[in-house]
């Protein structure tokens, strides 16, 4: 009998796989996955954990949370991060106090590895989306990340 | 709207006008395979992209869209590119069947599409060994499958090659006999009786039971006839590169492909007439007018065409051995089994007539 119920499970599974498809097949319109990259620019929304290149988020005062700390310039297998720092007094305490002057950022020797992030002890860096880095001089790759008259985020080192 | 019983015969007996019988009857051939041909090579062209499409909207992606409105001129395109292409080979191949090979497949494959009945009186050639000519033609395509894996110099192209022989001479067998199941129905081989039977109600219909198993199993090794996957151990990517076709590039390549995509509307163009009425309307609904048989005969055909790709983007590929003892051990004896079924409701005049 284990004949009859091959042949009856064959068809079985076989009718259970094609199910499976044909619903595939009429959702196709509705959750197509395809990007259809050049055309969708304005609207095209990255995934959360994409790895485009690294970015320092200020807020509304020009305020970043970088303390020069030069952890993820030690992180970095690559010497991809370069950080120019100095001395300056700080207003409330009125001591000697680290502050960067200039977070340079070298793309095109970055791998995208993600270690200067997870170094990073106060979030000053995060991962961006923007992936269209194309330039035709490699010297554009290199980018100072902390904007022109910034300074860093009160109570940041607390 | 009568056009006569047939198109060679119509062009003959126009030409027998200015011209000698026997010339006239030649070039009345000549002329109908040329239209065929064109129009067979285009309607291959547009399988593939139907294939690509489809296949696209299983897995959740798109499928070509860019090239002309929905990618309609994708296919185009891409025999254009395989037509500019250099024809390449290997040292020490058998230059002349490595030639040779492509041919017997595309031709056999156009062949067979000769003698469908696509609405009344459009049939290009009324044979009355129908279907016996079709099982004959559809097996010769595997001698060019063979000869360009031997003449290919090449172990993967023959491992291929062999594969394909194993599985098509098997499932030949189950091809022939559910036919054959169909044909104690009709009592008649020629197409257009077949057909004529079938104004009593689609043999599907007619032989209810008997005719449902003798279909699925005609799908079955229509597939497998094919080299499509689940059956597709021939050009198991896999395992083999491309199977027989390895070594072969630009417009070679392009008629085992060609080939491939018109053999499974053969396949499915064979199930519609013997199965489903042809160009019937189904309940008679276009009785009146025969010209719309071309449209129910396309959209009977196109629909199993799309069953065959379902298959496909279903099915995971069979091991070699499983797949002959499918054929072996379980479609063989139901077939077998089920011609005697068969017999039995004709004897008895079991059969659904309207």
């Amino acid at each position: 009998m284990s004949y009859l119920s091959n042949i009856y499970n064959g068809i079985k599974t076989l009718l259970t796989g094609m199910s499976v498809t044909g619903k595939y097949f009429l959702n196709a319109r509705k959750g197509a996955i395809t990007q259809q990259y050049p055309d969708n620019r304005a609207t095209l929304k990255m995934f959360d954990r994409f790895r485009g290149e690294v970015i320092m988020p200020h807020d509304e005062n020009n305020e970043h949370a970088c303390t020069g700390c030069q952890k993820c310039e030690l992180a970095c297998p690559n010497g991809t991060i370069e950080i120019i720092w100095d001395r300056g007094i700080d207003e409330v305490t009125g001591k000697k106090k680290k502050k960067i002057d200039k977070f340079v950022y070298h793309l095109s020797m970055c791998t995208m590895c993600g270690l200067c992030i997870d170094a990073c002890p106060t979030d000053a860096i995060k991962w961006g989306q923007n992936f269209e880095n194309s330039v035709y001089d490699r010297t554009a790759l290199t980018r100072v990340l902390n904007k022109p008259g910034s300074k860093v985020r009160a109570g940041i080192e607390d | 709207m009568n056009i006569a019983l047939n198109i060679t015969q119509t062009f003959q007996d126009w030409l027998v006008g200015f011209m000698p019988e026997g010339a006239a009857s030649i070039t009345a051939m000549v002329i109908v395979a040329v239209i065929y041909l064109m129009i067979f090579a285009v309607a291959g062209l547009y399988l593939v992209l139907l294939e690509r499409r489809v296949a696209a909207w299983f897995q959740l992606r798109l499928g070509p869209n860019r090239v002309g409105f929905q990618g309609l001129l994708q296919t185009m395109a891409d025999a254009l590119k395989l037509v500019s292409k250099e024809l390449t080979g290997t040292d020490r191949a058998d230059k002349f069947l490595y030639n040779l090979a492509p041919y017997f497949v595309i031709i056999t494959s156009l062949m067979a599409l000769g003698i469908f009945p696509f609405t009344q009186g459009f049939q290009a050639f009324d044979i009355n060994i129908g279907i016996f000519f079709l099982i004959a033609i559809s097996s010769i395509g595997v001698i060019g499958i063979l000869l360009a894996g031997w003449s290919s110099n090449n172990k993967f192209a023959l491992i291929g090659a062999m594969r394909s022989g194993v599985q098509t001479i098997s499932y030949e067998l189950s091809i022939g006999l559910s036919l054959l199941t169909m044909v104690l129905l009709t009592g008649s081989l020629q197409l257009s009786e077949i057909v004529e039977t079938q104004k009593h109600g689609w043999l599907i219909v007619q032989g209810h039971v008997p005719a449902i198993i003798a279909f699925m199993i005609y799908m079955i090794a229509g597939t497998a006839e094919t080299n499509r996957a689940p059956f597709d151990m021939v050009e198991a990517e896999s395992e083999l590169g491309a199977g027989f076709h390895t070594e072969y590039s630009g417009m070679k390549f392009a008629y085992f492909f060609l080939a491939e995509f018109i053999n499974m509307f053969i396949i499915a163009c064979i199930a519609t007439t013997v199965f489903f009425g042809a160009w019937l309307s189904p309940f008679g609904i276009t009785e009146s007018l025969p010209w719309l048989g071309v449209f129910w005969f396309l959209l009977k055909a196109l629909i199993l065409v799309f069953l065959m790709m379902w298959f496909r983007w279903t099915f995971p590929r069979l091991r070699i051995d499983q797949l002959l003892s499918l054929e072996w051990k379980y479609l063989l004896p139901i077939n077998l089994i089920n011609i005697m079924l068969m017999a039995f409701l004709v004897w008895q005049k079991l059969t659904i007539q309207f």
